[in-house]
């Protein structure tokens, strides 16, 4: 764009719409911000008309009131590791398929990924009923195993990785490795994988996210409030305390805020990785 | 090594169950690898999908009521009753507005904010990390804080109302005014989303034709209209359709938000994943609420065909 060549219309406009840019960043961090201060009030201040921004005497009282009505490092540790190993599984099973769509020749190749893709639209909540009749009957229902089965893997996932192996690894270094005698499982390891570290970055940042976000799942299998993740342990802290604001405020800050200190360091990264597997589709 | 035992088949026939053996396995090598190696997946993959989907449409058909053991072939009596019923009726037009109010505003807020975004590069990175926030802040307390902000009587929404003279709305507590409370936290939600994909299009369009156009004297708007637009249809149709397939199963704010102990329960917001979950494990009526599962599918694959065909039809133009 040239600069300095501007109408003042011209900048007026610029200006307006600089203007309009930040207001649309308040409106953004505004509610993230609104929740952060009035964890810290006390409820008097809670219930006041008209609101004040700041805390006149700001308390913690609602973090460890919060912490004493539900267990929320018991929630929050259940979610970090349903997402970790949710993501695991995700990662290693989308690597292997993905890479045998994408790089081998077999009979029933196209038959089997078009099934994984034509059944990859069916919405989770569309079937949830018939597989949680299934866990019913294996008795998996109210299990750490149930809760994340059905986020194992990923047929997106396995979309991606076949797209990349397919374009991004050259078949002749594998047919290289195969002459020197490897495996097809060594190949897969040391040819394949370090070959795919920013697709597997990609998938495994969408993996963990469906994991953590996951609602509805959880509150039908999930009975003991010890398997509760964080999505559902604030769900149903926030029916039995939805008169007690601060206590519901400090909670969600407790689980927003190591989100946020993730996306902040890894910013650059997330973002483009969440637009390259936007888009692959 | 495998390769040694095939070229010195021809010269030894003596010996050749043994090497025909080794040949077939090692024709047979790949392949093998290939369905081990899939093995777990596709097990997983039959299990947790397809048995699923299938035992779905089975269950639709009959009057599967989880704690009665009489459950009867019904036919398509489920789907009939669907029909008739209300809170079906109501379900499916407030998730369908909510699904093309959140796209359409959507697209119109986070388009000029991509296409200004895109033209100036200093203040750029900022601005996207902060309308990217909302995008990776968890859903549910998001939609707690939202709740405190809607708040009839305390919310700091009604406050500024208040501060133009305007009189309180009862944000969440009336279902029509509630739909379009969450259209709006999810549009504040997803609109980071939408502008990374949009700029990622637009930094995919090759400069020379901004730049003729600009040349040949177009102005701002022309450029935009003529030339930007045009280039952009693909993924705008993409995000369009995508977006609104997966706004149809919206769930978790709407539960958050408009179910619960303030507001009555006649007052919740109906969409047709609650609905579903009440239907089935509320009422247990499995196989009603299979119904309507096998609804939300066809209502989803019948836009994915919409996408397909405006994709090929997309592509056919260019070529």
């Amino acid at each position: 764009m040239v600069v300095g060549k501007r109408t003042p219309l011209q900048r007026i406009c610029h200006l307006a719409a600089h203007a309009l840019l930040l207001a649309g960043a308040l409106v953004m961090v505004m509610p993230m911000i609104w929740m952060l201060v009035t964890s810290f009030k006390p409820p008097a201040e809670i219930a006041l008309w008209p609101p004040a921004f700041w805390p006149r005497l700001p308390t913690t009282a609602n973090y460890t009131g919060a912490f004493q009505a539900a267990p929320f490092g018991r929630f929050f540790a259940n979610s970090v590791a349903y997402a970790v190993v949710c993501t695991l599984s995700v990662i290693t099973t989308s690597l292997v398929a993905g890479a045998v769509f994408g790089k081998y020749r077999f009979p029933l190749r196209g038959f089997l990924f078009g099934l994984v893709l034509a059944t990859a639209i069916v919405p989770f909540e569309a079937y949830m009923i018939p597989l949680y009749l299934q866990l019913v009957q294996i008795e998996w229902i109210n299990t750490v195993q149930g809760i994340v089965l059905p986020y194992l893997f990923m047929a997106f996932g396995i979309f991606l990785m076949r797209q990349h192996v397919s374009s991004a690894v050259p078949g002749e270094l594998m047919e290289a490795a195969r002459v020197d005698g490897a495996g097809e499982w060594w190949i897969l390891r040391r040819v394949i994988a370090p070959l795919s570290g920013n697709a597997l970055a990609a998938v495994a940042i969408l993996a963990f996210n469906q994991a953590w976000a996951m609602l509805i799942w959880p509150l039908l299998v999930a009975n003991d409030q010890s398997l509760f993740n964080m999505e559902l342990g604030l769900t149903t802290f926030q029916f039995a305390f939805s008169n007690d604001t601060g206590k519901l405020m400090a909670g969600s800050v407790v689980s927003v805020v190591p989100m946020l200190i993730v996306f902040l360091l890894m910013r650059r990264r997330i973002i483009e990785n969440m637009a390259l597997t936007g888009l692959k589709g | 090594m495998p390769s040694a035992a095939t070229l010195s088949v021809g010269r030894a026939p003596a010996r050749s169950i043994g090497i025909r053996l080794r040949r077939i396995r090692h024709r047979l090598r790949i392949p093998l690898f290939c369905y081990i190696a899939l093995l777990p997946v596709l097990a997983l993959f039959l299990y947790v999908r397809i048995i699923p989907i299938g035992f779905g449409f089975v269950l639709s058909l009959y009057r599967w009521n989880m704690i009665s053991p009489r459950k009867p072939f019904v036919g398509l009596a489920n789907y009939i009753q669907l029909f008739g019923d209300e809170n079906f009726i109501a379900a499916l037009k407030n998730t369908t507005i909510y699904s093309f109010a959140t796209v359409i505003l959507t697209t119109i807020l986070a388009l000029p904010l991509a296409v200004f975004l895109s033209r100036q590069s200093r203040l750029s990175p900022f601005y996207q990390t902060i309308y990217f926030l909302p995008v990776i802040t968890p859903l549910i307390p998001m939609s707690i804080a939202w709740k405190w902000i809607y708040d009839y009587n305390y919310g700091v929404l009604n406050y500024l109302l208040s501060l133009v003279g305007l009189p309180a709305v009862p944000w969440l507590t009336d279902p029509s005014i509630a739909l379009w409370a969450v259209i709006l936290m999810t549009v504040w939600k997803q609109l980071g989303y939408a502008m990374v994909l949009y700029l990622v299009g637009l930094r995919n369009i090759p400069q020379e034709y901004t730049e003729a156009a600009s040349i040949d004297g177009a102005t701002d708007t022309q450029r935009f209209w003529r030339v930007t637009l045009p280039l952009l249809r693909p993924i705008l149709l993409y995000v369009l359709v995508t977006s609104s397939i997966s706004s149809f199963n919206v769930f978790a704010q709407v539960y958050v938000m408009t179910v619960g102990s303030q507001t009555a329960p006649g007052n919740a917001l109906r969409v047709l994943v609650y609905d579903i979950y009440t239907n089935a494990f509320q009422f247990l009526h499995m196989g009603y609420a299979s119904a309507e599962a096998v609804m939300l599918t066809m209502i989803v694959l019948g836009l994915t065909l919409i996408q397909f065909r405006a994709v090929r039809t997309d592509t056919a133009k260019e070529t």
